[in-house]
């Protein structure tokens, strides 16, 4: 393996006492897809606009491409492009006109320049909508005009922050088929999420990140092996009861068959693994939802983990 | 489907190019026309104050002159003014809308995004400013200015215009969200009805008066009517092209800087 593309050595950012970065640290390989998954207010944000060269890390380095974000930010800016969480195209410009103008600044050769906005209108599903101003565009239609806008200059570094909130499941997989793609042809991405199921979905690697710092990384099936075992759970009337297994074919059916001998009244039952969600929950000791807790019961919970 | 390369570009210049602010006046100039409705309020909101203070208060004010020759330079400089000052929300509107984030981590020339506005205000001016002035003399504005002197006051306004653009931008990008930078176009709204836009300085009370003669709206004001008007210009002339320099550079400044602000 090549030498990671982006490399985050003890970011810190804070923000009026309010520290948003507290020593993060982030690898990613050249071609990787990692995906950094927590929850609102963990930083995820704040590490993408920092890598974007957007924002100044109050300490720490960052280099993207080989390039340090704050000494040379002109070198991060043409190996990398940023989607963030909101649709940044012009309201007034119709598709086409925003892919031209992104393709004039992106400093595309003349020849791709004229050939390369059709065809990203075309990958996205958007040529019939191309003569059209984005504001009589669907907030799906804007995130994927978006996204092509960002891969109009063949990026070395993709990074989406939360490329699907706000989407309906069904341009939710156009874009993660679109990712797919992208990664496919050499592209690194990193991309931040709350949702478990997209970096379990598209990452080859995940990091969660809470409170400013990565407490864990590893690949999706890593993560959930830390977690323990998959169950077989049970629904009886008098509740759920959950038998441990190594969730292989045989495995199951000695349980089943044990079941069955105990005469149990099983109304459902499934094999189930542990989800990104049952990762968090362990690895934080509270579920994924808003992290409203202030500094220093965190710094108690990150104690006794 | 036609055949998309996705891999990545290695070789891209790190660096920013003429062509990026061209393409972004371009940007601009089409946003422009596509928000007619502004422009027309650009040139009616000056008129409509140019009819009410020659008919409804000009007969009661006594400039020392035909009051609809004293007031129509004053009204050219609201019109500019306000057109100017309009650029604030088209960038604060950039900034909340995400799209100035796209911009700043692009490889773009700093400066590309703002003179894209820059200019597009100055050719949305010279539309409005043209109308105004059109109008003016339909109603009986009497200049005698020699083409030389119309080629001054073109030339005046236009550096006026230039230096509230480069300053509203700057308050754009610092504003919370458009609707703060709206403030600004009232400010800017306001600002001349305290200088010698619409009356006499002297006409004022002492210490309004004082306000008035440090207001940069007031040499501005003096050397367009006395280019219209074909009356000599005097000292005004000097500190109005020092003011409107300025600003100018105060705007244009600190505009670079704060776009490239990593905060």
């Amino acid at each position: 393996m090549t030498a990671p593309i982006i490399v985050a050595k003890g970011l810190r950012k804070s923000y009026g006492g309010v520290t948003v970065l507290d020593g993060l640290d982030l690898e990613v390989a050249r071609g990787e897809v990692l995906a950094l998954l927590g929850p609102n207010g963990a930083g995820k944000t704040t590490t993408v606009r920092i890598l974007a060269t957007l924002l100044r890390p109050d300490a720490g380095t960052v280099t993207v491409a080989g390039y340090d974000v704050v000494r040379s930010p002109g070198h991060v800016r043409a190996a990398l492009s940023l989607t963030g969480q909101y649709a940044a195209v012009d309201e007034l410009l119709t598709g086409a006109e925003n892919l031209a103008l992104m393709a004039r600044l992106a400093h595309l050769p003349r020849a791709e320049r004229r050939t390369r906005p059709g065809a990203l209108l075309e990958l996205f599903d958007l040529t019939g909508a191309a003569g059209r101003p984005v504001k009589t565009y669907s907030g799906g239609m804007r995130r994927r005009l978006d996204l092509a806008a960002s891969l109009l200059s063949r990026p070395q570094v993709l990074v989406l922050d939360e490329p699907t909130t706000g989407l309906d499941p069904r341009s939710r997989n156009d874009l993660w088929a679109v990712i797919g793609d992208v990664q496919r042809a050499g592209t690194t991405v990193l991309l931040t999420t709350q949702y478990l199921e997209e970096a379990d979905r598209l990452a080859d690697r995940v990091a969660v990140i809470d409170h400013g710092r990565v407490i864990a990384s590893g690949t999706a099936s890593a993560l959930k092996a830390q977690v323990g075992a998959a169950h077989v759970e049970l629904t009886t009337p008098e509740g759920i009861e959950r038998i441990e297994t190594d969730g292989s074919v045989g495995d199951v059916r000695r349980i089943l068959a044990d079941v069955e001998r105990r005469g149990l009244d099983v109304t459902a039952w499934e094999v189930r693994r542990p989800t990104l969600d049952d990762v968090f929950l362990t690895l934080t000791g509270r579920p994924s939802v808003p992290a409203g807790a202030p500094a220093t019961e965190t710094r108690e919970l990150q104690e006794t983990r | 489907m036609t055949t998309l390369d996705l891999t990545p570009r290695t070789a891209q210049s790190p660096t920013g190019s003429l062509g990026d602010t061209a393409a972004l006046v371009g940007r601009c100039l089409r946003r422009s026309t596509r928000q007619l409705d502004t422009l027309l309020l650009a040139v009616m909101l000056p008129v409509m104050l140019l009819l009410m203070f020659v008919y409804v208060f000009g007969g009661a004010l006594d400039a020392g002159m035909e009051y609809i020759d004293f007031v129509v330079p004053g009204i050219v400089l609201l019109t500019a003014g306000y057109g100017a000052a309009t650029t604030a929300v088209d960038v604060a509107t950039d900034v909340t809308a995400g799209i100035m984030d796209r911009f700043r981590s692009m490889p773009i020339r700093a400066t590309g995004v703002m003179t894209g506005h820059v200019v597009a205000s100055m050719a949305r001016n010279a539309v409005s400013t043209a109308l105004v002035v059109g109008i003016a003399l339909l109603i009986g504005f009497d200049a005698h200015a020699s083409l030389l002197g119309w080629v001054a006051a073109i030339g005046l306004i236009a550096l006026y215009v230039a230096a509230l653009t480069w300053i509203a931008v700057a308050i754009g990008v610092v504003a919370s969200g458009p609707e703060a930078a709206s403030g600004f176009t009232f400010a800017i709204l306001f600002i001349p009805y305290v200088s010698s836009a619409f009356v006499p300085v002297e006409s004022m009370p002492s210490a309004l008066e004082h306000v008035a003669h440090g207001n940069p709206v007031t040499p501005v004001a003096d050397t367009l009517r006395a280019l219209l008007l074909g009356t000599p210009a005097g000292s005004s002339a000097g500190a109005a092209i020092a003011w409107c320099v300025g600003l100018l550079l105060v705007g244009w400044v600190a505009a670079g800087l704060l776009f490239r602000r990593q905060r």
